[in-house]
């Protein structure tokens, strides 16, 4: 097998029952694994919410190791829409031309840079800094402050001993701390500012509500967006028909790009707690238990996909999941997006061939699940077009 | 020639002619506001969702099943809503006119 392909482990359970079973700290979680059931629930805020404890949402779950509700991502409707609301122009930015213009810039520059070398790590040495920096435009603060965020590593929130590493994320914490009073004292034109001067329920934001949204903002996008750039560069090396096809048939990148999330699916789930008795394919799920929707498993359902387990870069229909589904829908999207469109433009106009040296799979466990999500190495070489 | 008019929420009337292309791409590029069409195309964002003036829904190609199952979640669906990405421009489209669902 390639090794970047990502194989699907949920299709057995998918089939056979439609979901599957996570112990996760004496709080069991139901993953969800039809495409239409994964939709329902997510559609379903009533019976399944996000607005539970902060951290009860994310699988494995952080009840223990943070109080600050991460915003909007942990409420509901109505009060979800409001906190929404303030932020959903902010993140269309990245369809503005100056914005494109930067990131395009920024990303040329690193696989100028990554040209020059025999061998480049990718995911510390090349999607870190690049989805480093590009956050600097998604929050409009200088470009240099992207120095620090990617000397924290890969793993802000993970360390390799354990899963949860509360002293990690602290630093996270304490950083948008100190940059929240930063803003207070000397608001600007960045996103940090533009929250403190933003109201909902008919007052001003609290510094622990701007707290949460940042904190979100820095998650949200970190993970995930590191393992799309990885995994791109992965399949790319080992599929040059695909880059060949990019580079005479670029008006296609926008479904490609789509299709690549699909396929990647870098966020595997993310859970909801019932709020009444309720069942998921015939399966009980008790109030205040947890369920999960699990992306990566809708992602490669063959009642909506044709040829699931494979790539198929111009593919016209494509309703994935891997930006989530409903009114949680990722709100990073446009920017996420956009650096990939770039990315794909940028290798196709500098980049001949790619030629994988060494890799190291990251494979995550979910009870009777093992899904290899990426990597957390992989040495290549770029190879510069003539 | 498809004649074709957009009315968004806020009652900004938009006309604009195409003889090929999707309806979304139609209004992309008259910058029909609410038609943000995230994902380009490929039928999962619902964010290029309009309702067809009555009159002019048996003129359409139905709707697909996909389509429809993206419609059946998505804010502010009747049964005139239509996804416009899957919505091919034909001639019996002159005349049309869609209001932007959100
Ligand atoms: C390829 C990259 C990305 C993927 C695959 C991804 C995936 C997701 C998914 C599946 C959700 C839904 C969660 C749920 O329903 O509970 C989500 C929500 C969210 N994402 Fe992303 N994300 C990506 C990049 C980003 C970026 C770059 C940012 C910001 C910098 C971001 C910020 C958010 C926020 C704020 C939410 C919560 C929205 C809400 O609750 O209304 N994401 N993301
Ligand atoms: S443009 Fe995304 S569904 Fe039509």
């Amino acid at each position: 097998m390639k090794k970047s392909a990502l194989p699907d482990p949920f299709e057995k359970a998918r089939l056979e029952k439609g979901f599957g079973e996570v112990e996760d700290q004496e709080d069991p979680v139901i993953m969800v694994l039809r495409h239409k059931d994964v939709r329902k629930c997510a559609h379903n805020w009533k019976t399944f919410q996000s607005g539970a404890a902060p951290g009860r949402i994310v699988v494995p779950s952080e009840v223990n190791i943070r109080d600050t509700r991460q915003i909007p991502f942990e409420l509901d409707p109505p009060l979800h829409r409001e906190y929404r609301d303030l932020m959903e122009d902010w993140f269309r930015r990245p369809l503005q031309a100056p914005y494109q213009a930067q990131l395009s810039a920024q990303i040329s520059a690193a696989i100028e840079e990554v040209l020059t070398k025999d061998s480049v790590e990718v995911v510390g040495d090349f999607s870190l800094p690049l989805q480093s920096r590009a956050l600097t435009l998604l929050l409009n603060i200088p470009f240099e402050e992207a120095e620090k965020w990617i000397a924290w590593g890969t793993h802000v929130f993970r360390s390799e001993e354990s899963a949860l590493d509360g002293d990690k994320a602290n630093i996270l914490y304490d950083y948008i701390d100190q940059e929240i009073d930063k803003a207070i004292e000397h608001p600007g034109e960045d996103l940090y500012s533009v929250l403190l001067a933003s109201e909902a329920q008919g007052r001003k934001l609290t510094k622990e509500e701007v707290k949460g949204t940042m904190i979100l903002t820095f998650a949200g996008g970190r993970d995930t967006v590191i393992n799309a750039v990885t995994n791109s560069i992965a399949y790319f090396a080992e599929h040059p028909e695909s880059l060949n096809r990019l580079r005479s048939e670029p008006e296609i990148i926008a479904r490609a790009v789509e299709e690549l999330i699909r396929y990647f699916a870098p966020l595997t789930h993310m859970g909801r707690v019932a709020t009444e008795d309720a069942q998921v394919c015939e399966h009980a799920v008790k109030a205040d238990s947890r369920i999960s929707l699990c992306w990566a498993s809708a992602n490669r359902d063959a009642a909506v996909f044709e040829n699931p387990n494979e790539v198929v870069l111009d593919r016209k229909i494509n309703p994935h999941l891997g930006f989530g589904f409903s009114h949680h829908k990722c709100l990073g999207a446009t920017h996420a997006r956009q650096i990939l469109k770039t990315l794909l433009h940028v290798l196709i106009e500098k980049v001949e061939s790619i030629d994988i040296q060494d890799s190291v799979e990251n494979i995550e466990n979910w009870g009777e699940f093992n899904r290899k999500v990426g990597f957390d190495q992989l040495q290549v070489k770029f190879n510069a077009l003539k | 020639m498809a004649k074709i008019t957009f009315i968004t929420k806020d009652q900004e009337t938009i006309v604009a002619e195409a003889d090929s292309g999707s309806v979304m791409e139609l209004a992309v590029a008259h910058n029909v506001k609410g038609i943000d069409a995230d994902c380009g195309g490929v039928c999962s964002c619902a964010t290029c969702h309009v309702h067809v003036a009555a009159d002019y829904m048996d003129k359409l190609e139905a709707a697909g099943e996909i389509e429809k199952d993206m419609l059946e979640f998505a804010d502010n669906a009747s049964d005139f809503s239509r996804l416009s990405c899957q919505m091919k421009i034909t001639e019996a489209m002159d005349g049309m006119v869609l209001n932007v669902a959100n």
